[in-house]
């Protein structure tokens, strides 16, 4: 696939509860584009980063990546193409080392062990952990199971990447080297998160959610802008922006 | 269980890690040797005490050359004491029947099981132990895996240790948030601890959710796969061949006796 | 309780094992065939979940002391019994391997003896039937109640089997068998508290919860009748010829003979005087007191005491080993 577009038609989900967290989300995100969700604690983010690959089913609308619809039978190939980064990463080490959790995704796509040993070394090359593959994760510090995590979803080069509030749990060198990772990549990337500073730094779009519907989108420095709306939405308006556009 | 348990897990599990000649075996050849060791441990008589003493030479071993500290194993067999103790202790009490040794002293058979009781934990247990901090959890789940073990089993107990800390965490902050806030560090009623374990067990079921959706999010289909094709080496079986063949020598012939014999002169 | 290495001999340790690899066998194919891959880490994670729950104490009512959650009973309440003897012998063996609890060679023992009774004896035949869909929540409550002290009881009396036919232990199987009955009896209290007191909780927070993963297996192993009228057979067969037969040497006899013919009976005396206090006092079994504690005499009662409930406990076993190859059969014959 060349076009890695990711769409969303009023999109619905209930959980089993009866709580209803999303109500006719629609968005559509192009090719290579970097987009954050941001939004207040229970907007809904979570719940709609886990419709994109099929870990939720939605219970009204389509959420469509490239010319594939999600669903359960698409999902196994939805996933190839869409690598997620959960929000808290112990829920994504699974495995006895860090090598063998990063190798985890390649091993169960019929990568030959080797092959899937040299890519996870790849992957964690690329954000800097390399030196912690014989460790078990749960000896590793928040931000490095963090870094870890993402080169879980690295090592199976996805095409689109979705993360979940990366950045929480980070000191400030290793959200800066996360930031760093993340402008650098090519992938259409939609990070959920809080940290409107990194939004300002990695995302030229953004949508705003709240209460399970999107209530605004458009580009990150008019919407980040908006203190009326930050406001309204539980947000605040960037310290950077307040510096580079004074009233 | 407690707070020093999920610190012991954690030890073990350094120690698990090091790297000595007897970590580089593989699991399966120190699994089967340990088996070997406690059936035969097991396999002698009630009242034996002398012929048992030679066996200390494998748990001894294999603490030397692990680098794994004594101390460590020797705390654990301590703590696990009791039941065997408590259970052992009858035997002198019940059975009083005499039973001459060499050199026309007479006993109670009652202390001698008592004292065999103690030489088989004592060797066992440590034997077990040794195992496990010779080996770590991940290597030995693999091994055992290749054993036999069924693999729903296997990946079970690699789940079940993986997040025994992750959840004992959250039991621990739960715990103290409850001594905060209750008079005096008494324990709760059995309907706050219903609410309270209650939560407990409803988070641990909200993350068994969550791992299964990165696992299918990173294309699980129902198998786990490895990385190590373990292969066996010459020092595994040079390990297995030599301690196999001294545990055989040592229930044949009580080897404690005859060196007894050697050394004071008393002829059979 | 957990069975000791040091206590036990090859041939029982080995036979345990044997049964107890057998069960975990069929649990593992039963699971896979089931799964519902979402099993494999919830298995693991309420396994986990069992350790870190037992570093939460609670205290019992009128007593002064406190006591915290087993966990074969609510695993088996949670996964229904499969999954939930899988989870068992996880903790089990963990605790095994970490804490020297029990041994390697006596965790055939343990898996059958806290594995074994609560997920496939007390959870099919006395939890679900009392407890109905669970919504009357007394009757949950007297279900769990009563299915965790079964559960224990058959347990300890394992234990206790186990220890005399190893032969290692001096310890008389009937003098045993009353020192465990009644401390399993609180333990089995406790754990009926504890483990109500959280199904409740979940009941009223998340009644889905319950559904969720006990559902897809616990549905294919709904307690049959005639299973629950076989078993009720057998253990009033068991007991009451047992009872009888105390003339004809049978396979315990032999065991408990071996010990008593050792003359500990004048040496134990003392420790019988002992028991019955402790016996007055917990009221376990009260027509067969040791008061008129004439050696003969008192032999004669504890054997009796003793050949009943092996019978008893006897025929469960038998009753499980048979159970577990008429699974095997019938699995074989639908493969065929
Ligand atoms: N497993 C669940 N069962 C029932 N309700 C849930 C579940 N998970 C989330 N919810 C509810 O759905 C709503 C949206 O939750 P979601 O986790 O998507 O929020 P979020 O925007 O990611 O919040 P945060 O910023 O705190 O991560 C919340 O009201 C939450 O209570
Ligand atoms: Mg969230």
């Amino acid at each position: 696939m060349s076009h890695h577009i990711v769409e969303a038609r009023d999109l619905s989900f209930v959980y089993p509860g009866g709580h209803e967290a999303l109500s006719g989300v629609s968005f559509r995100i192009t090719h290579g584009e970097a987009v954050a969700l941001i939004g207040p604690n229970g907007a809904g983010k979570s719940t709609l980063l886990l419709h994109l690959n099929g870990s939720l089913l939605p219970a009204r609308g389509e959420v469509r990546i490239g010319d594939l619809p999600v669903t359960r039978q698409t999902a196994p190939r939805i996933r190839r193409t869409v690598g997620m980064v959960f929000q808290d990463p112990d829920d994504q080490l699974f495995m006895p080392t860090v090598l063998e959790d990063v190798a985890f995704g390649p091993l169960n796509y019929g990568l030959a062990p080797a092959e899937a040993e040299d890519r996870a070394v790849a992957a964690l090359e690329r954000v800097g952990m390399a030196r912690l593959r014989q460790q078990p994760p749960y000896t590793l510090s928040a931000g490095e199971k963090r870094a870890v995590a993402i080169a879980t979803v690295l090592a199976m080069s996805p095409d689109v990447l979705v993360m979940d509030e990366p950045s929480s749990n980070l000191d400030p060198r290793g959200r800066r080297r996360l930031i760093e990772l993340l402008k650098s990549f090519e992938h259409t990337r939609i990070i959920a998160t809080h940290d409107l500073e990194l939004v300002v730094e990695v995302c030229p779009r953004v949508l705003v959610m709240d209460g399970g519907v999107i209530v605004a989108q458009g580009p990150a420095h008019e919407l980040l802008n908006n203190e009326d709306l930050m406001l309204r939405h539980g947000l605040e308006r960037p310290h950077s922006l307040r510096h580079h556009h004074p009233h | 269980m407690g707070v020093s348990h999920s610190a012991a897990v954690h030890r073990m599990e350094i120690f698990g890690g090091l790297d000595s000649p007897m970590h580089r075996l593989d699991a399966r050849t120190k699994a089967l040797v340990t088996v070997a060791f406690i059936a035969t441990v097991m396999s002698f008589p009630r009242y034996e005490l002398s012929a048992l003493t030679p066996f200390f030479l494998y748990p001894f071993a294999l603490v030397a050359l692990s680098g794994v500290p004594p101390g460590f194993i020797l705390k654990k067999l301590l703590i696990a004491a009791p039941f065997a103790l408590c259970i052992g202790l009858f035997n002198p009490l019940l059975d009083r029947q005499p039973v001459f040794l060499a050199g026309g002293f007479a006993v109670a058979g009652g202390w001698l099981s008592f004292g065999s009781i103690l030489l088989r934990f004592a060797l066992t247990v440590s034997a077990a132990l040794t195992l496990l901090a010779c080996t770590g959890m991940s290597r030995l789940c693999a091994g055992l895996e290749r054993l036999g073990l069924p693999k729903v089993l296997a990946v079970q107990l690699l789940f079940l240790y993986r997040y025994i800390f992750v959840i004992a965490d959250e039991a621990l902050r739960m715990r103290r948030g409850l001594e905060l806030r209750s008079s005096g560090g008494r324990s709760p009623s059995p309907r706050v601890y219903g609410s309270l374990v209650g939560h407990l067990l409803l988070r641990a079921m909200d993350r068994a959710q969550r791992i299964y959706s990165a696992m299918l999010a990173r294309g699980f289909n129902g198998d786990m796969p490895t990385l190590q094709p373990a292969r066996l080496h010459g020092p595994d079986i040079a390990f297995a061949g030599g301690w196999l063949a001294f545990f055989v020598l040592a229930r044949c012939w009580n080897l404690a006796d005859h060196l007894g014999r050697l050394l004071t002169g008393v002829r059979p | 309780m957990h069975m000791a290495d040091a206590l036990i001999s090859p041939a029982v340790g080995g036979a345990m094992w044997a049964a107890s690899a057998g069960l975990l066998g069929y649990c593992g194919r039963k699971v896979r065939l089931a799964l519902d891959d979402r099993l494999v880490p919830m298995m693991g994670v309420l396994g986990a979940f069992i350790f870190a729950a037992q570093m939460i104490n609670f205290s019992i009512p009128a007593t002064g002391s406190s006591g915290h959650l087993g966990g074969g009973l609510i695993l088996a309440i949670l996964l229904g019994p499969e999954a939930a003897f899988l989870v068992i012998a996880s903790v089990l063996t963990v605790q095994a391997l970490f804490f020297a609890d029990g041994g390697l060679l006596a965790l055939g023992c343990n898996i059958w003896n806290l594995g074994f009774y609560p997920a496939f004896i007390a959870y099919p035949f006395i939890y679900r039937p009392l407890a109905g869909g669970g919504s009357n929540r007394k009757r949950a409550w007297i279900a769990a109640m009563v299915a965790a002290v079964v559960g224990l009881q058959l347990g300890a009396a394992s234990v206790v089997l186990e220890t005399t036919w190893s032969g290692i232990s001096a310890l008389p199987f009937a003098t045993f068998l009353l020192l465990m009955q009644p401390i399993h009896l609180a333990i089995g209290v406790v754990e009926g508290l504890a483990t109500t007191a959280v199904i409740a909780f979940v009941a009223r927070a998340r009644p889905e919860a319950l559904e969720m993963s006990g559902g897809a297996l616990a549905k294919s192993v709904s307690p049959r009748p005639v299973l629950t009228g076989l078993l009720l057979v057998t253990v009033l067969v068991g007991g009451v010829l047992s009872w009888f037969a105390s003339t004809q040497p049978d396979g315990l006899e032999w065991s408990i003979a071996k010990v008593t013919g050792q003359g500990e009976v004048e040496a134990g005396a003392g420790l019988h005087e002992e028991l019955a206090k402790i016996q007055e006092k917990t009221a376990f079994l009260p027509d067969y007191g040791f008061k008129t504690a004439a050696p003969e005499k008192a032999t004669d009662s504890t054997g009796r005491v003793g050949r009943t409930v092996a019978g008893l406990v006897g025929g469960l076993l038998v009753l499980a080993l048979a159970g577990l190859v008429g699974y095997g059969l019938s699995k074989r014959r639908r493969a065929v």
